[in-house]
């Protein structure tokens, strides 16, 4: 299940400040080596999930895993390379399109792929390709002959398929209600 | 009840059982030491360098078992801290760190002793906070204090505003459980774990027990004796393990690793079953790891998930709390002897290191190996001691066997010089009725004897041992061991001791004889405040036996035999 050496890792955090710091401080004090790290938000708007890849030559999926769940704001943790899941990736590709054979090229090139152009100009023209990381990077290969001007990638987001395998709907701080209860917080004479 | 976040820290402090608090004040932290006035059931101990607060409060843990507390202002107050925190993170110890910090407003403004606290101590707490709203902070110190005290026990830091201190609201304590979605230590062993490592259990010709400091801290020390009577197996012991078994049991082989008794590490070289209870495989225990007890099965008991498989590859890894998991396990264990292999690490203890020197003729020098086993004949080996970091720690380890958990208090993971005193300091503030032994190097000492004055101003009563051998002990034996006797900054100028304590006011005894021990401990029990006693030892001793760091295990430099000559 692991493509290249590499293993996907999803994770449910709590949203609140500096718990990406916690995280990637962990990954770098145990000299993990990340190959990618997403995140965004969930359901849940006091949940965050990520998504790390990670290059397994350095630690396997499991000690990572272990690592991660040990940091107190995470809640949850999956390898989910070990599982069937989907992965996607994307990336925006500044390519030249200065003249009308790698305007064609470009064309050509785009129908294979799960890709399409979004700005093109005389110069130079853009490209969006959402797909499998590894179908991204035979897509960038066969632009390469064109000229890739630069490029901008997203980095994995993954999911295991099937029934849900990570949640925490209801998961809620219990601080928050007290302080959505904004009658009981009154400052008295600081 | 309208409290200042001052006086709720107070009030939670005392919820949480506090008794006493490491600390220096200064600017951020004003508010709080200002509230304390209210609270005088809270002792309030002035350190002289936060440095020695955060050991005193790790010490303090280790004795008692309960939850340390260190105090210090923000910016430098608060960095000083940090050593003692990565010193009670590697040796798992529970602490919680308050600090204080600039005004919400004025953070990430390089305020004046502003200081990124939390940021700087991620990697070496179990978890910190920066308080952000007066509301969260009853919440906040009580889950740091069950965060600290729970699962692989850990420090903990609460980095506070000042102008949160300030703010006054209506004071509601949370009461009931915790619930943290991400924080749930593991417990118990499965079935199946249970049957396979009864299992191997069964099967096992030459087995070993490795017993660490989670024996300790879940309290798994009779459990653990049971283990190894039931089925005859022998106790080998981690440094920070020394206690978990008592010494002089006869299934207790000694300490492992680098300075540990030969018997030990033949034992492990040559098992067939190696269980590893509470303790992580730390390279000063395996030496090199491709040649580490390469025959035998291994079963790991920790509570850390993590731990499992990191540095040693098991077959049965159970992370969980090894005092249950060992509950789990006992009701099978069958009853077993193991006569023959017992017999053989009986023949390898005979030929110890360590024992020829305590009858050895020492030409009129003292030695440290004699002054540690002399202190432990003449305290009936009763103390508490604590031991600094050196050739003086691990004569500890050698010659002062422990009878009981938490006797026995030492900087393991870290290795932290300057530990030992401050720490010993804390450990008699949290148990007042034992007698206490700071055992420290020359070097070490240097490194926080501030806290003389401390010791002086709160009267606290520890017998500080100091084995002064002019010479960064340990360094100077790797120097002499790998760089042909090129002693590099290892020779010391040290002060008169004697005269030093007498400053503070302390008694002190200097004593360059074996003969005088017994009365220097007479004379440290003559005075119900802190006394000082310096140990002119032979400056180049040598512990033995030693795995060169990296060597296998097996690969100990021995003590010459009398009438060898050394290589
Ligand atoms: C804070 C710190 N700095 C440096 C070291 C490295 N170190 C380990 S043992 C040692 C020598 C200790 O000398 P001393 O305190 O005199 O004790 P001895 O070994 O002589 O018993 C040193 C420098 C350390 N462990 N901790």
């Amino acid at each position: 299940m692991t493509q290249n050496g590499k293993q996907t890792l999803s994770a449910l955090v709590e949203n609140k400040p500096g718990v990406l710091n916690r995280v990637v401080s962990m990954l770098r004090r145990r000299n993990f080596n990340v190959d990618s790290l997403t995140v965004g938000r969930t359901a849940n708007p006091f949940v965050s999930r990520m998504t790390i890849v990670v290059d397994q030559t350095r630690g396997s999926g499991k000690r990572i895993a272990s690592n991660l769940f040990k940091l107190v704001n995470v809640i949850d943790v999956k390898v989910i390379s070990d599982e069937l899941h989907v992965s996607r990736d994307l990336a925006l590709i500044k390519v030249r399109s200065d003249d009308a054979e790698s305007r064609n090229a470009l064309t050509l090139i785009c129908e294979r792929f799960p890709a399409r152009i979004i700005d093109i100009g005389p110069a130079v023209a853009i490209v969006e390709i959402t797909a499998q990381e590894d179908i991204v990077e035979a897509m960038i290969k066969e632009l390469e002959p064109i000229g890739i001007v630069e490029m901008v990638r997203t980095g994995v987001v993954a999911m295991g398929r099937g029934v849900r395998i990570m949640e925490a709907d209801d998961y809620r701080p219990a601080v928050e209600a007290i302080k959505e209860d904004s009658g009981s917080y009154q400052v008295y004479g600081v | 009840m309208i409290l200042s976040g001052s006086e709720i820290v107070m009030e939670c402090l005392i919820r949480e059982g506090v008794e006493v608090m490491f600390g220096y004040p200064g600017g951020a932290i004003l508010p709080t030491y200002d509230a304390m006035t209210k609270y005088p059931q809270l002792r309030h101990i002035l350190v002289r360098h936060e440095q020695g607060a955060s050991h005193m409060a790790d010490g303090y843990a280790r004795a008692t078992g309960k939850v340390g507390v260190a105090i210090a202002t923000s910016g430098p107050g608060a960095t000083n801290l940090v050593t003692g925190i990565a010193t009670a993170m590697m040796d798992s110890s529970p602490i919680v760190c308050i600090t204080g910090q600039v005004p919400r407003g004025a953070i990430g403004s390089d305020a004046f002793q502003e200081c990124d606290i939390t940021g700087i101590t991620i990697p070496v707490t179990k978890h910190n906070y920066l308080v952000s709203d007066v509301r969260e902070l009853p919440y906040i110190i009580k889950e740091a204090f069950h965060i600290a005290r729970t699962g692989r026990p850990g420090p903990v830091l609460i980095d506070i505003p000042k102008d949160i201190q300030t703010e006054k609201i209506e004071f509601v304590y949370p009461e009931g459980e915790i619930t943290l979605p991400g924080y749930n230590p593991p417990k118990h062993a499965s079935e199946e774990q249970i049957a396979d490592a009864l299992e191997l259990i069964k099967q096992a010709k030459k087995p070993v027990i490795l017993a660490g400091h989670g024996i300790t801290v879940s309290g798994a020390s009779q459990e653990l004796q049971e283990l190894a009577e039931r089925a005859g197996i022998p106790v080998t012991l981690t440094l920070l393990g020394k206690g978990a078994m008592p010494e002089g049991h006869p299934l207790t082989v000694g300490m492992m690793g680098m300075h540990g008794a030969a018997a030990c590490n033949f034992a492990i070289q040559e098992a067939d079953l190696l269980i590893a209870l509470g303790m992580r495989f730390d390279d000063r225990v395996t030496g090199n790891l491709k040649t580490y007890s390469p025959n035998s099965k291994k079963i790991h008991v920790d509570i850390d998930p993590s731990e499992i498989n990191k540095n040693v590859k098991v077959d049965v890894g159970i992370a969980g709390d090894v005092r249950t998991v060992l509950r789990q396990l006992l009701p099978s264990v069958p009853s077993k002897t193991h006569g023959e292999w017992i017999g053989k690490i009986r023949d390898w203890q005979e030929d110890g290191d360590e024992r020829d020197i305590l009858h050895a003729d020492s030409q009129g020098k003292l030695l440290g190996a004699q002054v540690i086993n002399d202190l432990w004949k003449f305290t009936g080996g009763d103390a508490i001691t604590v031991s600094d970091v050196g050739q003086h720690q691990m004569l500890e380890a050698q010659y002062y066997p422990h009878k009981r958990p938490k006797s026995m208090l030492t900087s393991g993971g870290l290795g932290t010089m300057g530990f030992g005193f401050p720490a010993a300091l804390g450990a008699k503030v949290g148990m007042p009725d034992e007698e206490v032994w700071a055992i420290v190097g020359d070097g070490g000492f240097q490194m926080t004897l501030c806290e003389l004055a401390t010791a002086k101003q709160e009267n606290i009563k520890v017998n500080i041992a100091i084995l002064n051998n002019a010479f960064l002990g340990m360094v100077r034996q790797w120097q002499e061991f790998f760089y042909e006797e090129r002693y590099q900054a290892t020779p010391m100028f040290n002060p008169d001791f004697v005269k030093l304590a007498e400053a503070y006011g302390i008694p002190a005894m200097r004593v360059t004889s074996r003969e005088q021990i017994e009365e220097s401990v007479e004379f440290a029990r003559q005075h119900d405040g802190p006394v000082l006693i310096e140990y002119a030892i032979e400056k180049e001793e040598i512990v033995y036996p030693m795995v060169p760091a990296g060597a296998d295990l097996h690969n100990m430099i021995r003590r010459p035999k009398p009438g060898e000559v050394q290589a």
